[in-house]
């Protein structure tokens, strides 16, 4: 279950009006309104960030690990996504934003993109060999593997079993770490610079796993504004990168289908989008497709809340970066790696958010008392009692979430008119 | 047969060809608050489309019904539109009395009853010419 989850999408009471906003926009209609406050039910939250992208009132925030966690470590390693590199503008060397990681305090840096491309040629020679339950279903958004999780049981499966970009990026910066400074690895601070809350909640809550391999995340918007300080005041960087354009493009939607090489393959991006290519897959309408690749935020990664940059801007500049790059720099060695290292040990296992009751007669029984109660409604999905559609006041009352009579509409018409 | 635990019932739109699936889709969202093996239910709302689309497609619209008893989910589509001539022809893979404009959009493969069929445990097609037909599908629980 889900329950002591600590989710990063949060909300500040104090600036919360109590508009309708979040809710309404809210793709597992995990948000009411309370006493006149946004209140986000735990067990639903994917950690998509839609609400923290809506909200005018910056009343929703994600939570992050700040940078004072550093000195908790002796040495510590940067895990810089490659979406970072879009928020620059002119940037012509990535050996600036890494060498700048190095000058705010990191001793080393580690591209996320280095493992992206090992994921790359990892599902390649999987594809070839093995075969999966079609069609496959990437793994590097964790917005949309909590969304499976909680809504699509029955695509558990379709998930790619390998681990994300960044935990492969941590093993093996720990790794290389250990061997080169002679440290425990307790001793080695990973922290994973990330471009949304779905991945700061995913590190301390993996998919697919139990590891905790990444020790701190620190949010895009925070590290950039550090960099930018040091950036303009390096003139000859450290050559450090050491990823081609295949892992750079997954930044943004559609660069991991790509480096497949393959045709049969879907990107969507947007969480509304993707949970309609969900119902179809869901609904075996998709099953002539290899690949299919969803990214919660619009646009892919670059369009994570916590990035400073407008995501379509972002994209042109790492497009613009991928011209003078090789196409691909890592890659999957079968004779000399262990396939295993790469591969969910545990797997993802449906999350039943939205079942009623956990006895299913009593789940129908409060199914035809929505349903009756529904009826019932306007039908206006107004949102002002507090929850998003009337449908989902039905459910509040019937599961005992609200009491009282809210639905404005109905309370206007029992009331006797009044005289003018 | 018992009362049904829960009993959804949808008007099909048979003007409004783009809205079609609206009441498997809906069914499958209100299953999945139940705790119904997810299998069951995928395989519920994957037959109750086809019958949807069906019943848009040939009948110019009808209602859809589903019950669900301690047992099995039971989907009932009924519509007065011209009638089956031929069950027995109408259930071949690749048949199909599909006008060309639906063709175009990717429907009207023939694979509509047989697939029913397929994604069901039991099913029944009850059709005069010129009265309408009823099919009844059941999902075993």
């Amino acid at each position: 279950m889900t329950e002591g989850i600590q989710h990063s999408v949060t909300l500040n009471t104090e600036k919360c009006k109590g508009c309708i906003n979040c809710m309404k926009r809210c793709p597992t209609e995990a948000i009411r309104i309370r006493n006149g406050k946004a209140h986000i039910i735990e067990e639903r939250c994917i950690d998509c960030g839609e609400c923290i992208r809506i909200c005018q009132n910056h009343a929703k925030k994600a939570v992050f690990d700040g940078f004072e966690q550093l000195s908790n470590y002796r040495y510590t390693i940067a895990l810089p996504a490659p979406s970072l590199y879009g928020q620059f503008n002119h940037l012509e060397d990535i050996d600036l934003v890494l060498t700048g990681l190095k000058r705010i305090g990191f001793d080393d840096v580690f591209e996320v993109s280095r493992s992206a491309e090992v994921i790359s040629d990892l599902t390649r020679k999987i594809f070839q060999r093995e075969q999966l339950t079609r069609p496959c279903i990437s793994s590097a958004c964790p917005a949309i593997e909590k969304l499976i999780a909680v809504r699509f049981p029955n695509l558990c499966d379709n998930l790619l079993p390998i681990l994300a970009p960044v935990e492969i990026a941590a093993k093996k910066a720990r790794a290389a770490a250990i061997k080169q400074t002679g440290l425990k690895p307790e001793e080695i601070g990973i922290f994973f610079v990330s471009p949304c809350p779905a991945k700061v909640t995913s590190a301390k809550h993996p998919f697919g796993h139990t590891e905790r391999l990444i020790d701190g995340v620190l949010s895009c918007s925070d590290v950039y504004l550090r960099l930018l300080n040091v950036m303009k005041d390096i003139t000859v960087p450290e050559q450090l990168a050491a990823s081609g354009l295949v892992g750079i493009s997954w930044s943004f939607a559609g660069g991991e289908s790509a480096a497949l090489l393959k045709d049969k393959y879907l990107a969507a991006d947007g969480i509304e989008n993707a949970i309609k290519v969900l119902e179809e897959i869901e609904d075996d309408k998709l099953n002539h497709l290899d690949f299919v690749e969803l990214s919660a935020c619009p646009g892919g990664c670059v369009g994570g809340v916590l990035n400073v940059e407008n995501p379509f801007v972002a994209r042109a500049r790492i497009q613009a970066l991928r011209k003078f790059l090789p196409v691909s720099l890592n890659h999957f060695d079968p004779r000399n790696e262990d396939y295993s290292q790469y591969c969910w040990t545990t797997p993802v296992e449906y999350l039943p958010a939205f079942r009623l009751d956990e006895d299913t007669g009593k789940a129908l029984e409060k199914l035809n008392m929505i349903e009756k109660i529904t009826h019932t409604l306007p039908g206006l999905d107004c949102g002002l009692c507090g929850a998003p559609s009337c449908r989902a006041y039905a459910e509040d009352i019937v599961n005992g979430r609200i009491t009282e009579e809210r639905c404005v509409r109905q309370r206007d018409q029992n009331s006797p008119p009044t005289t003018r | 047969m018992k009362e049904p635990k829960l009993s959804l019932h949808y008007d099909i739109d048979g003007t409004d060809f783009l809205a079609a699936g609206s009441a498997s889709s809906d069914t499958k969202r209100i299953l999945k608050q139940s705790g119904i093996d997810a299998r069951v239910i995928r395989n519920v709302a994957i037959a109750m489309y086809e019958g949807e689309i069906n019943t848009v497609i040939h009948a110019g619209g009808g209602t859809a019904d589903v019950n669900i008893y301690d047992d099995c989910i039971e989907i009932i589509l009924t519509d007065h539109g011209p009638g089956i001539e031929n069950v027995e022809q109408a259930m071949q893979e690749g048949f199909s009395t599909a006008p060309e404009n639906v063709r175009a959009l990717g429907f009207g493969a023939g694979m509509g009853l047989p697939n029913m069929k397929k994604y069901t445990d039991e099913m029944t097609v009850e059709s005069e010419i010129g009265t309408g037909t009823v099919v009844t599908m059941k999902v075993n629980l």
